[in-house]
C-alpha cells in the first residue's frame, strides 16, 4: 500500500527546489502554469495520482481525502494570497532551536503510574506528536485508561473535509468502547446515578495534551447519545462476557449511526444544529488499539495504520502490521465494495484509486455524502442553516450515486497476544506512513527507545577507502546517532525522520528546516498532517505472563 | 598485521623437535600442524611457564640466562599468538613511573642486540618518538618526564613545533605548543621478538610447547606442586601466570585462588596501504596524547591507533578462546580517533585503508602492571596486565620476574608493581569493568599532582563516612578506602574536576592552610580508619620472641608502650614501617600502612613460626581511627574521660584503653602520625559514631575541626617524617634515613637486616635520606613539586625527590628526598657522608627548571617544641 517507495527520496530532493522557482511564476499571476506545477512536483513527491489530475483546477491540492471537492473557495484564495509572501522575503531557514520548538510544539508523554517500584501493567507508557500540514490540523488524537475494566485505549483520528468530524470522534469514540467493554452491572450502577442525579463513576482516565480540547457546547448532546446506547445495552442484556472485538465494532458502528442521527435530527440551538451537520458532512478515519495486559485488539477504519515494533534475536528491528489499510490498494477491500453494489456499477466505483473517484479511504466515520441517499441529503442540506447551503462541497452530489451506503465505519479489528519481543505499537496517520517505510519507523523507534544505535556496522571488506572518505562518512553517521539524543518523546523523534531524511536515511538540518518554514499554504503540497502514538510495551510483565500460563 | 601472520606461518613452531628451529626453517607447510602433539610433556620440571607471548617468553628467556635449566612454557594456541601479535610494536621509554622507566629502557637494549643474538629477525628499527603538547600543561607533564629521562641517561630533548616539522613532514603543527622527542625509542616486530625470546630460550635448554592449555595449577600445604594440562600433569615448584588477559581466571583455578586485577578492553588500530612515496621505515614514532592517539609508519603506509574515551571493555565474564582473532572492527567507536589522526595528519586524507585490526589489551586498576609472587601460594609467580605497554614493558619485565624467582627479589624496588599491593577487594568484575574503562582513557589524561580515580569507589568506608561528607568532605582512595583530602567550609565553592587540575597552585591551598593552623593551634580530627591492623597474640612467650626477630626495634618495653619500629628483609631494607602497641605481656596491637594489608599479612604468615598456640588477627575492620591532632587534644580527650591526659600521667608514645564518653574500652594511643601532640583513639566500630559526636561537642569550646589528609601531610613532611611506600621501600634501610635510634642492634637477640645493619654502620651509607627547602621558589607563580623530581648537588644529579608538600609554618616548599654520591670518573656509588650532604649547593628541577633548596638532615628543632621524648622522634603516618 506504499507508494514507490525506493523512487521516493531522490524525487523529493527535487521537489525541494520547487518553492524557490515558484515565486516569479505567481508573481505574473500565471495561475493555471503554477497549478500544474505544483500539482506535478506533488504528484511527484506522492506518486498516487494519476497524471491527468494535473489539468484540473478542482484537484491540485490531490493528497487531500477529497480528491476535487475541498473547500473549493478557501484554495482560490490560497492562490491570490501568494502574492502577499511574494514580496516579503522569505526566512528558509531555521535554527535547531526553533526547529525543536516547532516539533515539540505538540508532543506528550504518559508514563504509567508504577506501584511499589514495579509497573504491573503491560504498557511502559506512550509518547504522542502532531504535526500540521493543515491550517488548522485535521488529525486528532486520543488516549485513555478504562477506569471500570481493565485496558488502556489509544487512537489516532485523520479528518478529511475539516476537523469536525475528526474531533467529534475524538471526543466520543473511547466512552462508546468503554461502555460497549462494561458488564451489565456496572452498566445499571451508571443509569441508576444518571437517573438519581448521584455522580457518576468515571468511565475513562485521558490522557491529553493541553491543545486536545473538548466540546463544551456539544457534550450535553453527545452525552445523551451516548445515554441511549449503554439504555440500549441494558436492555438487551445478553447475559455473555463483552467479547473486546464485539465490542470494538459495535462502538465503532453505533458512534457512527449516532452522528447520522444526530445530523438528521438536528438541534435547535443554531450553534449546535451546525456542528453536527458539519461532523456529519465532514468524515474521519480512526485506528484504535485497546491493550489489556497480553491482549491487544487493534480496530482500524480507513487508512491510518497500528504497526508493532519487534525486536529479533539479533537486536534488530522489524515491523509486524496489525492493520489493513482501507483504500484502493488493498485488493479485498476493492473487493468488498465492489460485492455490496450491483456489478454495474462496477466501473465507478473506484476511479483513480479513490471511492466513487473521490475519497481516498474507503471507510471512514461522517461523510453522509457518501451513506445517506440523495433525497436525504437534499433534505438535510435545504432545511439546513444558511452556512450550509451555500457550501458548494455539502451540495455537489457524487457522481455515478445510486445504491448508497458507499462507506461504512465498521472496523476490522485485528487481535494479537503480546509477546515479550513485541516492545513498542505505533499508531499514526497516513501522513508518516507516505513518507517512511514500517520498517524504517521499526528500526528508529526501536533504536530510539533501546538507546542503542543498531546501524549496520561498516566494513571494509575488498573496497578500496581512503582515511577521508570514511571520515565523511563516520562523521554522517554519528551525525544519525546523536539526533537520537535531542528528542524527549519517541513519536517526536520519528516526525523528524520522517520530515527531515535525507537519502542518507539521516537527519538533515537544512532540509527540516526548509520543511517546517514552508508557509501555510504550500505545506500541504510537501507533507499531510501527522499523528503519531508509540505506545512502549512492559517486556517483563509480559514476559512473567507468558511463563505463568507456561 | 598481514606481515605478522605471513611470519607466523613461516617461522612455524616444532614441537616435534626439542630444540627449535628457527626462522631459517621456513615454508613449513601447514601440514605439520597436523601432527599435533608429537611430543609428550616431562612429568616435572622446575618452573613451569604459562604463556607463550611477550611477558612468557622473556622471562623464560632471562630465568634461563640466569642458569635455571628445567624450564617448561606452554602456550595454549601459538607462540605471539595473542596481544603480542596484534600488538603496535613500539618501543617507548618515556614512561613517567621510575620503575617502569628502567624497565622499558632495558627492554630497549635488549631487542636492539636480540638479532645478533639469536639470528631471529626482529623487525628493530630505531626510529625515535615524538610526543606531541597541545597545551601548555601537557608540555608541563612532558617537561616532567624529559627530566627524569634525562638523569637516566636516557637522550631526550623538548623541541618546538617548528622542529617538530624537520623531523616528520607530515604533521601538521598549527595547533602545537611543544614536543618532546625521544631519540633512541624503537619499533620492533612484537611477534619475531616473542619468537627470539624463545628461540634464546630454546637454545638454553626450556621446553616448549604448544597447543597445550593448563586447566588448573595444584597447591599443597601453601606450595605449588604441579600443573595440570589438558595433555597431563608436570609437576613443578614453581608456576609462572603469563596468560596476559587470561591471567585473572587462570588465576582462579587454583584451590586457594590468587587474585589477579585486570581486565581487557578492546583496542583499536588502523593500517594503511603505503604512500605513494612509501614512508622511511626510520620515521619517527608520533604520539599526541591530546588527540589520544599514535602513529607509527608501517610498510611505508601508517598504523595509528589510540586510547578512546569510551572503551569497550570485553571478556568481564570470562570468556576464553584460543587465540585473539575474528574480533569485530568497529568504526564508529575509531571515528574519534580517525578525526583526531587527519586533523594531525591531513595529508593522509587520500590515504587507503588496509584494516582496522581490533586487538584487546588487558588493564589493571591503577595502570601499572602486576608482577611477583602470590601472596597465599608460595611459587605461583605473575606477570600480566601491562597496560598496553607490553612490547615496551616485556625485556625488562621479564628480567625483574627472573631476578624474583632466582634471588629472592629483583635488583629494584619493584614495589609500584607488586602483585601484594592489590587484595581480593580489587577483584570483582564489577570493579575491574568500570575501573578499567576509567583506565584505558587516562593513558592519554594528564594526570596533574594527586588526581585520583574516580571509579570503583566507595568500597571501604568509616562508619563517619556519611558524616564527614556531610560536611564537605572532599575523598581520595587508597586500597579501595574513602580518605579525606580536606573540607571544603560550608558556602566556599572549589573549581570543578577539571578546572582544579594544575600543576601549580590548587584551589584547596587555603582550606589546607586553615587546618593546619588549627592543628597547631587547637585541635582537629583526621579520621584514619584506614590503616592496616593486626593483633598478634600468644599462649607464651612466642609472640615476643617471633616479633623481636621480625622487626628491628626492641619490642621487650612494659605493657602500655608504643613503639615506631621498621620490618626489615635480611639487607636491612624496610618491608613495613609500623607502630606496635603492647597490649599486654602476649600481645601486641600493630598499625601499618593502608596498602600493607595484603604484603605485612603475607611477609608474617611466611616468617612467623608455626605454631597453635600464636594467633595473628586481622582487625583493620574493627576499629575506627580517630586522630585527634594538636595542643587542645588533652583538654577534649580529659574531659570526656574523667582522666588526666597530661604527660606525667598519660607519656608520649604510651597505649591505654579507657572510656570516652559513654564508650568504654577504647584504646587511646598518645601518637598522632605527625610530631604534633595529641592521640589516635582507636574506637570499636559501634561506638564510631557516638564518640565522633562527643568528641565534636565537647572540642567545640577548644576550636575543634575536622580535617584531611592534606593537613596531615604537611604537617608530618615539614617535620621531616619518611612514609613508607613514598620515601621509604624494601631498598631504603633505617641507616639511610636517620632512624638509627629504631633499630637496637644491641637487644641482645637476632633481628632480621641484623647483619646489613651492622655492616652500614661500620661502612656508611650510600644514599641519605635528606629534606630540602625550596629557596627561590613562588608557591603563587611557579610550577608546584609532586615527587620524582631531579636533585641537582653542585649542577650534577644526586638522586630524586620522593615526597613534598608545603609548609604552612615555614611558608616555603618542603621536598624529602635521597641523596646518592656518584664518583665523577666511574659513576660508581660512593659513601655518602653528613658532610657530603652538608656541604653541596643543591637544586630541585621542577619540569626543567631549576630551583634551589637547602638540604637539611633534621628536622627543624623550632618545630618540636612540644617533643617529650627526644630520643623516640615519631614516625610519620603512613
Amino acid at each position: 500500500a506504499i507508494p514507490v517507495r525506493s523512487s521516493r527520496l531522490p524525487l523529493l530532493s527535487d521537489a525541494m527546489t520547487a518553492p524557490a522557482h515558484l515565486y516569479p511564476l505567481i508573481r505574473n499571476c500565471e495561475i493555471s502554469r503554477l497549478c500544474s506545477t505544483v500539482c506535478y512536483c506533488h504528484h511527484r513527491h506522492l506518486c498516487c495520482l494519476s497524471s491527468h489530475f494535473a489539468h484540473s483546477h478542482f484537484r491540485c491540492a490531490p493528497q487531500k481525502k477529497f480528491a476535487a471537492l475541498c473547500r473549493p473557495k478557501e484554495d482560490f484564495n490560497y492562490f491570490f494570497h501568494t502574492r502577499d509572501y511574494a514580496s516579503t522575503p522569505q526566512r528558509f531557514y531555521l535554527t535547531p532551536p526553533q526547529v525543536n520548538s516547532i516539533l515539540k510544539a505538540n508532543e506528550y508523554s504518559f508514563k504509567v503510574p508504577e506501584f511499589d517500584g514495579k509497573n504491573v501493567s503491560s504498557v511502559l507508557g506512550f509518547d504522542s506528536n502532531q504535526l500540521p500540514a493543515n491550517a488548522p490540523i485535521e488529525d486528532r488524537r486520543s488516549a485513555a485508561t478504562c477506569l471500570q475494566t481493565r485496558g488502556m485505549l489509544l487512537g489516532v483520528f485523520d479528518g478529511h473535509a475539516g476537523c469536525a468530524c475528526a474531533q467529534a470522534v475524538s471526543e466520543r469514540l473511547f466512552y462508546y468502547i468503554a461502555v460497549s467493554l462494561l458488564p451489565h452491572e456496572t452498566l445499571l450502577e451508571i443509569e441508576n446515578a444518571v437517573e438519581s442525579g448521584r455522580a457518576l463513576l468515571p468511565i475513562l482516565q485521558w490522557h491529553k495534551h493541553p491543545n486536545d480540547y473538548f466540546s463544551k457546547e456539544a457534550s450535553k448532546l453527545y452525552f445523551n447519545s451516548l445515554r441511549t446506547y449503554w439504555q440500549e445495552l441494558i436492555d438487551l442484556n445478553s447475559g455473555e462476557t463483552t467479547d473486546v472485538k464485539e465490542a470494538l465494532i459495535n462502538a465503532f458502528k453505533r458512534l457512527d449511526n449516532d452522528i447520522s442521527l444526530e445530523a438528521q435530527v438536528g438541534d435547535p440551538n443554531s450553534f449546535l444544529n451546525y456542528l453536527v451537520l458539519r461532523v456529519a458532512f465532514s468524515g474521519a478515519t480512526a485506528c484504535v488499539a485497546h491493550v489489556d495486559g497480553v491482549d491487544l485488539h487493534v480496530a482500524n477504519t480507513g487508512d491510518s495504520r497500528a504497526m508493532l515494533g519487534v525486536q529479533e534475536e539479533d537486536g534488530s528491528w522489524s515491523a509486524l502490521n496489525l492493520s489493513y489499510d482501507h483504500n484502493a490498494q488493498n485488493e479485498r477491500e476493492v473487493e468488498r465494495v465492489k460485492t455490496e453494489h450491483p456489478k454495474a456499477e462496477e466501473k465507478s466505483l473506484v476511479k483513480q484509486d479513490r471511492l466513487l473517484g473521490l475519497l481516498m479511504p474507503f471507510r471512514a466515520f461522517g461523510d453522509v455524502k457518501f451513506k445517506w441517499s440523495i433525497e436525504l441529503q437534499k433534505r438535510v442540506v435545504e432545511s439546513g442553516p444558511d452556512q450550509l447551503n451555500d457550501n458548494e462541497y455539502t451540495k455537489f452530489i457524487p457522481p455515478n450515486y445510486h445504491t448508497p451506503p458507499y462507506l461504512t465505519a465498521e472496523p476490522e479489528v485485528i487481535y494479537h497476544r503480546l509477546r515479550p519481543q513485541d516492545k513498542f505499537l505505533v499508531l499514526a496517520t497516513d501522513g508518516l506512513w507516505e513518507t517512511m517505510h514500517r520498517q524504517d519507523v521499526a528500526r528508529i523507534v526501536g533504536e530510539y527507545l533501546t538507546g542503542v544505535h543498531h546501524q549496520e556496522p561498516i566494513a571494509i571488506g575488498g573496497y578500496k577507502v581512503t582515511l577521508g572518505q570514511m571520515h565523511g562518512l563516520l562523521a554522517e553517521r554519528r551525525a544519525r546517532f546523536s539526533s537520537v539524543f535531542e528528542d524527549q518523546n519517541a513519536a517526536t523523534h520519528l516526525i523528524r525522520h520522517a520530515v527531515g531524511n535525507n537519502e542518507f536515511g539521516t537527519v538533515d538540518h537544512e532540509r527540516l528546516s526548509k520543511m517546517l518554514s514552508l508557509p501555510e499554504e504550500l505545506a500541504r503540497m510537501y507533507r499531510d498532517d501527522m499523528t503519531i502514538i508509540v505506545v512502549q510495551f512492559n517486556s517483563h510483565m509480559i514476559g512473567a505472563c507468558q511463563n505463568e500460563e507456561l | 598485521a598481514g606481515m605478522f601472520l605471513r611470519l607466523l606461518s613461516d617461522v612455524r613452531w616444532r614441537a616435534a623437535r626439542p630444540k627449535w628451529r628457527g626462522a631459517t626453517c621456513s615454508c613449513r607447510s601447514t601440514s605439520s600442524t597436523a601432527e599435533p602433539h608429537p611430543i609428550a610433556l616431562p612429568a616435572q620440571a622446575q618452573v613451569v611457564i604459562c604463556g607463550g607471548g611477550i611477558m612468557g617468553t622473556s622471562v623464560a628467556y632471562h630465568l634461563s640466562k640466569m642458569g635455571w635449566k628445567d624450564i617448561v612454557l606452554l602456550e595454549q594456541g601459538r607462540l605471539a599468538a595473542g596481544t603480542t601479535r596484534f600488538c603496535a610494536g613500539i618501543v617507548s621509554m618515556a614512561r613517567p613511573v621510575s620503575i617502569e622507566l628502567k624497565m622499558a629502557d632495558y627492554s630497549n637494549k635488549l631487542y636492539q642486540q636480540l638479532e645478533q643474538e639469536t639470528g631471529v629477525n626482529t623487525g628493530y628499527v630505531k626510529t625515535g618518538s615524538i610526543s606531541l603538547a597541545q597545551t601548555q600543561d601537557r608540555l608541563i607533564s612532558l617537561k616532567r618526564i624529559a627530566s627524569s629521562l634525562k638523569v637516566m641517561g636516557i637522550p631526550c630533548e623538548i623541541i618546538t613545533p617548528k622542529q617538530v616539522a624537520q623531523l616528520h613532514p607530515l604533521i601538521n603543527i598549527h595547533d602545537l605548543v611543544g614536543a618532546m622527542y625521544v631519540p633512541e625509542d624503537a619499533l620492533v616486530s612484537s611477534a619475531n621478538v616473542s619468537l627470539a625470546l624463545a628461540t634464546a630460550a630454546s637454545r638454553n635448554g626450556v621446553q616448549i610447547h604448544e597447543r597445550t592449555s593448563v586447566s588448573h595449577v595444584s597447591v599443597q600445604k601453601g606450595r605449588v606442586t604441579a600443573v595440570e594440562t589438558d595433555r597431563g600433569q608436570i609437576q613443578c615448584q614453581y608456576f609462572v601466570n603469563c596468560a596476559g588477559q587470561w591471567a585473572y581466571e587462570l588465576g582462579h583455578s587454583v584451590g586457594e585462588p590468587v587474585n589477579i586485577p585486570l581486565h581487557a578492553c578492546e583496542h583499536f588500530y588502523l593500517l594503511t596501504h603505503p604512500l605513494k612515496e612509501p614512508l622511511p621505515s626510520n620515521l619517527p614514532t608520533v604520539v599526541d596524547p591530546d588527540g589520544r592517539i599514535y602513529i607509527r609508519n608501517w610498510q611505508g603506509g601508517i598504523l595509528s591507533g589510540g586510547f578512546e574515551k569510551n572503551p569497550k571493555p570485553l571478556f568481564t565474564e570470562g570468556r576464553n578462546q584460543l587465540e585473539i582473532h575474528n574480533l569485530q572492527e568497529d568504526w564508529d567507536h575509531f571515528e574519534p580517533l580517525l578525526s583526531a589522526l587527519l586533523r594531525r595528519m591531513p595529508e593522509l586524507e587520500a590515504l587507503q585503508i588496509m584494516q582496522l585490526v581490533n586487538c584487546p589489551e588487558s588493564f589493571t586498576p591503577d595502570m601499572r602492571c602486576i608482577m611477583g609472587e602470590s601472596p597465599a601460594v608460595h611459587g605461583y609467580f605473575v606477570l600480566a596486565g601491562m597496560n598496553s605497554a607490553g612490547i615496551s614493558y616485556g625485556g625488562g619485565a621479564g628480567k625483574y620476574l627472573a631476578e624474583w624467582m632466582v634471588n629472592g627479589y629483583p635488583t629494584d624496588n619493584v614495589w609500584p608493581l607488586d602483585l601484594k599491593r592489590f587484595g581480593s577487594l580489587q577483584s570483582s568484575r564489577t570493579f575491574l569493568r568500570h575501573r578499567v574503562m576509567e583506565v584505558m582513557p587516562l593513558m592519554c589524561d594528564l594526570k596533574v599532582p594527586r588526581w585520583d580515580f574516580q571509579t570503583g569507589r566507595q568500597l571501604r568506608t568509616s562508619p563517619l563516612y556519611d558524616r564527614l561528607d556531610a560536611q564537605g568532605a572532599r575523598w581520595m582512595e587508597k586500597h579501595g578506602f574513602e580518605r579525606v583530602k580536606y573540607f571544603v567550609p560550608p558556602g566556599k565553592d572549589l573549581l570543578d574536576l577539571e578546572q582544579s587540575k594544575t600543576f601549580y597552585k590548587p584551589d584547596w591551598f587555603d582550606i589546607v592552610g586553615s587546618e593546619v593552623k588549627c592543628c597547631k593551634e587547637a585541635v582537629c580530627v583526621i579520621d584514619m580508619s584506614s590503616f592496616t591492623k593486626f593483633e598478634i597474640s600468644s599462649t607464651g612467650d612466642q609472640a615476643l620472641e617471633s616479633l623481636q626477630y621480625l622487626f628491628s626495634n626492641d619490642l621487650d618495653v612494659p605493657v602500655g608502650h608504643v613503639v615506631h619500629t621498621g620490618m626489615l628483609n635480611e639487607k636491612g631494607g624496610y618491608e613495613n614501617d609500623c607502630s606496635i602497641a603492647r597490649l599486654s605481656k602476649r600481645s601486641f596491637f600493630m598499625i601499618s600502612p593502608t596498602d600493607q594489608q595484603v604484603h605485612c599479612w603475607a611477609w608474617l604468615k611466611k616468617h612467623l613460626p608455626e605454631d597453635s598456640g600464636l594467633t595473628m588477627e586481622d582487625v583493620t575492620w574493627k576499629y575506627t581511627a580517630l586522630n585527634l591532632i594538636g595542643p587542645r587534644a588533652v583538654d577534649v580527650l580529659s574531659e570526656l574521660s574523667y582522666a588526666p591526659m597530661t604527660a606525667e600521667h598519660f607519656p608520649s608514645l604510651f597505649c591505654k584503653e579507657m572510656s570516652v564518653g559513654y564508650a568504654n574500652g577504647i584504646r587511646v594511643m598518645s601518637i598522632t602520625h605527625t610530631g604534633e601532640p595529641g592521640f589516635v583513639l582507636y574506637i570499636p566500630i559501634e561506638y564510631a559514631l557516638h564518640v565522633y559526636n562527643e568528641v565534636m561537642n565537647m572540642g567545640q569550646k577548644y576550636g575543634i575541626r575536622n580535617a584531611g589528609y592534606y593537613a596531615l601531610r604537611s604537617l608530618r613532611i615539614e617535620k621531616f617524617f619518611a612514609f613508607w611506600g613514598q620515601d621509604l621501600d624494601a631498598f631504603t634501610t633505617p641507616m639511610e634515613c636517620g632512624r638509627e635510634f629504631q633499630v637496637k642492634l644491641d637487644k641482645g637477640l637476632e633481628f632480621v637486616g641484623q647483619e646489613a645493619l651492622l655492616e652500614q654502620k661500620q661502612q656508611g651509607v650510600y644514599k641519605r635520606f635528606t629534606m630540602f627547602i625550596l629557596e627561590d621558589h613562588d608557591a603563587d607563580t611557579d610550577l608546584w613539586p609532586w615527587w620524582g623530581e631531579p636533585i641537582f648537588r653542585n649542577g650534577r644529579y644526586v638522586g630524586k625527590t620522593t615526597s613534598s608538600a608545603y609548609s604552612y609554618t615555614l611558608e616555603r616548599h618542603v621536598c624529602l628526598g635521597f641523596v646518592q654520591r656518584f664518583d665523577e670518573q666511574t659513576g660508581q656509588r660512593l659513601v655518602v657522608t653528613t658532610d657530603f650532604i652538608n656541604q653541596g649547593d643543591y637544586q630541585i628541577d621542577i619540569a626543567g627548571q631549576r630551583f634551589q633548596a637547602k638540604a637539611k638532615l633534621y628536622p627543624f628543632s623550632s618545630l618540636f617544641a612540644q617533643r617529650r621524648r627526644k630520643d623516640e622522634g615519631e614516625l610519620s603516618g603512613y
